[in-house]
């Protein structure tokens, strides 16, 4: 066992984190709120040059071939300083969908660009009432002679305001909870009959509605097999909740800092509050929730990647089911501690605790994971 | 980052369950089986079984009879002993005073003391709480006055003296000096169980269990040669102690045994509608506690591999000791709640639950003790706050 980071990683943690105090510091996430596009595509692109977008893809697209705890590494230190670049939509679950699944023509056309911040990709999984099922999709695309016809409409496309193309889950088959008959689509926002409206998200971030209106696209736009797409677009989802697990962590550390900074600087009768145990003892408590979660997001970090469904999805729903639980605690605690000053806009902790929704609801809540993780055999095991 | 351990710790792992299997004796696998609980005779009868093999003490050093094992190695043990359920050693001789003596004790007290503790041929027990000094333990009154011939003079009282009927020996803090701070006036001595104006008396846990006493000192001499450390100096080594205790007492493979009891209860919970374990709500709570285990489990896993590496322990200890001590008892109270009208059966005798459920009761009442006991969590939270959030008056 080892738990050590190696000296390369070190380094990236430490570039990733003096970058983000310079560039982005979390107060920026509020000036962005009037900004149309919600993001800075420079600031993306400068991501792109330092070659932390190239992470996760294969050498042969343009990418740096790294592994999960790598672009783990890169998220929790965005998720400290609430950076709300596309890392964990653009890169980590429509780049790694398109890695995994799509053909070599189009992971050539894609991945490039997108490592270098020159496009933006997202995926357009959720409907509403599809919870946080993959294979609920109603969403349908009918084959004509030369493509598919897609019609439907498709909720939370994260940063889908911002995205050149969309990997698309429709229906090519069976009913609609069905596993099988979901196939992946890569359509253009340029698309004839695709309307996209920009909806800010309760954390600052931008997302989008696609509506499909008989859009047309040609049969090459099928990313991975026909009918097959939920097997890819599960893998990608595992990784995206690994990411949003490191994310935040990151989001818990730098609220428990700021909160902690607070104890020590607000006097209330006669004395800094942080001299009352109560409150001590309350932010210990944050500290271990903390503590807790950054084990069990290293865990879904070491097994994102497994091929080996048992292991991964007990690891990465264990992960996001803690997570979620202890961050909106630890988040929900800094504000009390903050006391009225933590209700006001003003302050940044409000930030986090908005974020940290964000982060424990995306790719499936609490209870969402908490199901899954029951539901899988090594649960069943009745001996220790 | 690497979670797997090495072939040579899988090889001791299964080495460990190779001797488990053969050497838990049945009357000792048979109480095992049901988690009941354990008394001292069949605590130091295992005791002797371990020290046989030379497993009794993997935390002390070769020099002093210990195996000199990494820490992966010792955490595999503790974890594959108490998922087999086995009786837990009695930690006062392995694990507090024999490291302090080794630390702080004369030539003479560490060839006296320790190869009986190593052997389970003394047995001892801790006096260090009373009546009022729990956690404000510097404020303790039992005194020690020198008579002047060389001995102390040792009244007052003790309590909380886990199994002091069974013991030998008894470590306590005494105050041997009144007049400066209340810390600076305490020393650390070792007493015979069996010397004139000692007295034990046992009392009844909740947990129904004779596990506790109070101890009562009249005029009990104890010769100069017993006192460990400086005189008036004990503070240092009760501190020192207070760490030992602390040393990775998150007890997961106890509470993964206790999840699987849980899981099998449910199981075996028949409702009008199927069966427990199949109801989404108490499903989905069995889910939470192993989620909040496997954090543990990752948690104590980072801190084994940190003291592997050499790293000097930090707030990682009272970490544990907190989330393991509210984990356990979290479980046994999903425990009671799954077993319903069965949570009601108090040691009968006619046995109307199933032997699975049997000892519940008692050790959910027992184990509200694992978040007093060694620390109190609340004094654990102040460790943690002293050592990491820099806060004023931590």
């Amino acid at each position: 066992m080892n738990f050590e980071l190696s000296t390369d990683q070190k380094l990236l943690v430490e570039t990733v984190r003096a970058f983000v105090q310079k560039e982005s510091p979390p107060g920026r996430l509020r000036s962005l709120r009037s900004d149309a596009l919600g993001f800075s595509r420079d600031l993306w692109r400068k991501m792109g040059e330092l070659g932390w977008l190239a992470l996760p893809f294969p050498e042969r697209f343009g990418g740096l071939e790294q592994s999960f705890v790598e672009v783990s590494l890169v998220l929790e230190q965005l998720g400290a300083g609430l950076v709300p670049e596309p890392y964990l939509g653009a890169i980590v679950f429509a780049g790694g969908l398109l890695a995994e699944a799509g053909t070599d023509a189009q992971r050539e056309q894609w991945l490039a660009p997108l490592a270098t911040g020159e496009s933006l990709l997202a995926v357009a999984h959720a409907e509403r009432g599809s919870r946080f099922e993959p294979s609920s999709v109603a969403t349908t695309a009918t084959a004509t002679g030369d493509g598919y016809v897609l019609r439907g409409e498709k909720h939370f496309v994260l940063w889908g305001n911002a995205a050149d193309a969309f990997i698309v889950s429709a229906r090519t088959a069976g009913a609609t909870h069905e596993a099988r008959g979901v196939s992946l689509f890569l359509v253009p926002k340029a698309a004839a009959g695709l309307r996209v409206d920009a909806l800010a998200t309760t954390d600052g971030h931008r997302a989008a509605r696609l509506t499909f209106d008989g859009a047309h696209v040609a049969r090459d736009a099928v990313v991975g097999s026909v009918d097959d797409g939920v097997r890819p677009l599960s893998l990608a989802i595992d990784r995206a909740t690994a990411g949003a697990s490191a994310e935040a962590v990151g989001v818990m550390r730098e609220a428990l800092n700021l909160t902690v900074a607070y104890l020590g600087t607000r006097e209330q009768f006669g004395v800094k509050i942080g001299t009352f145990q109560a409150l001590q003892h309350r932010a210990v408590d944050m500290f271990i929730e903390t503590e807790l979660a950054r084990s069990m997001a290293m865990l879904a970090a070491l097994r994102a990647e497994s091929k080996d469904d048992e292991e991964r999805v007990r690891a990465v729903s264990a992960a996001k089911a803690h997570v979620a639980a202890s961050g909106r605690f630890v988040t929900a605690q800094a504000i009390q501690l903050h006391g009225g000053i933590g209700i006001s806009d003003e302050h940044d902790i409000g930030l986090y605790f908005k974020r940290m929704h964000a982060l424990a609801t995306l790719f499936g809540d609490e209870e969402h994971h908490l199901a899954r993780f029951a539901a899988r055999k090594a649960f069943a095991t009745l001996e220790t | 980052m690497d979670l797997s351990f090495s072939a040579e710790h899988d090889a001791f792992r299964a080495e460990v369950r190779a001797f488990l299997k053969t050497n838990l004796p049945p009357h000792l696998r048979a109480k095992a089986d049901v988690d009941a609980h354990f008394e001292m005779p069949e605590i130091m009868e295992w005791h002797r079984i371990l020290y046989k093999k030379g497993w009794v003490a993997p935390h002390w050093p070769n020099e002093h009879g210990g195996p000199g094992w990494d820490a992966a190695r010792r955490f595999i043990l503790t974890e594959e002993l108490e998922l087999a359920g086995t009786p837990g050693l009695s930690p006062f001789g392995l694990i507090m005073v024999g490291p302090l003596i080794m630390q702080f004790g004369t030539d003479a007290q560490k060839a006296r003391f320790l190869p009986k503790i190593l052997s389970g041929e003394e047995v001892w027990c801790q006096g260090y709480s009373e009546p009022n000094a729990g956690s404000d333990l510097a404020s303790l009154k039992l005194r020690a006055d020198d008579d002047g011939k060389g001995n102390f003079v040792l009244n007052g009282q003790k309590t909380w003296t886990t199994y002091a009927q069974y013991a030998d020996w008894i470590f306590v803090l005494a105050r041997t000096d009144s007049s400066g701070p209340k810390h600076k006036g305490i020393s650390f001595l070792l007493v015979p169980m069996k010397t004139k104006g000692l007295v034990v008396k046992p009392f009844l846990s909740i947990g129904n269990t004779l596990a506790f006493s109070e101890t009562f000192f009249e005029d009990v001499l104890v010769p100069r040669e017993n006192l460990v450390g400086p005189l008036h100096g004990g503070w240092s080594l009760a501190k020192a102690l207070l760490g030992h205790e602390r040393t990775f007492i998150a007890s997961v493979g106890a509470s993964t045994r206790l999840l699987a009891r849980v899981k099998r209860i449910a199981a075996e919970t028949r409702t009008p509608a199927g069966v427990l374990f199949d109801d989404p709500i108490v499903r989905a709570k069995i889910a939470a506690m192993e989620i909040k285990l496997e954090g543990l489990r990752m948690a104590n896993y980072r801190a084994i591999a940190g003291a592997q590496l050499g790293h000097a322990p930090g707030p990682e200890s009272s970490l544990l000791k907190i989330r393991g001590s509210e984990i356990l008892q979290q479980l046994f109270e999903l425990a009671m709640s799954i077993m319903g009208h069965d949570s009601l059966s108090w040691f009968n005798g006619a046995s109307s639950v199933p032997p699975i459920e049997e000892w519940v009761p008692s050790q959910w009442a027992y184990y509200r003790a694992s978040t007093i006991y060694g620390g109190s969590n609340e004094i654990q939270r102040n460790v943690i706050a002293k050592m990491i959030l820099n806060l004023p008056g931590a």
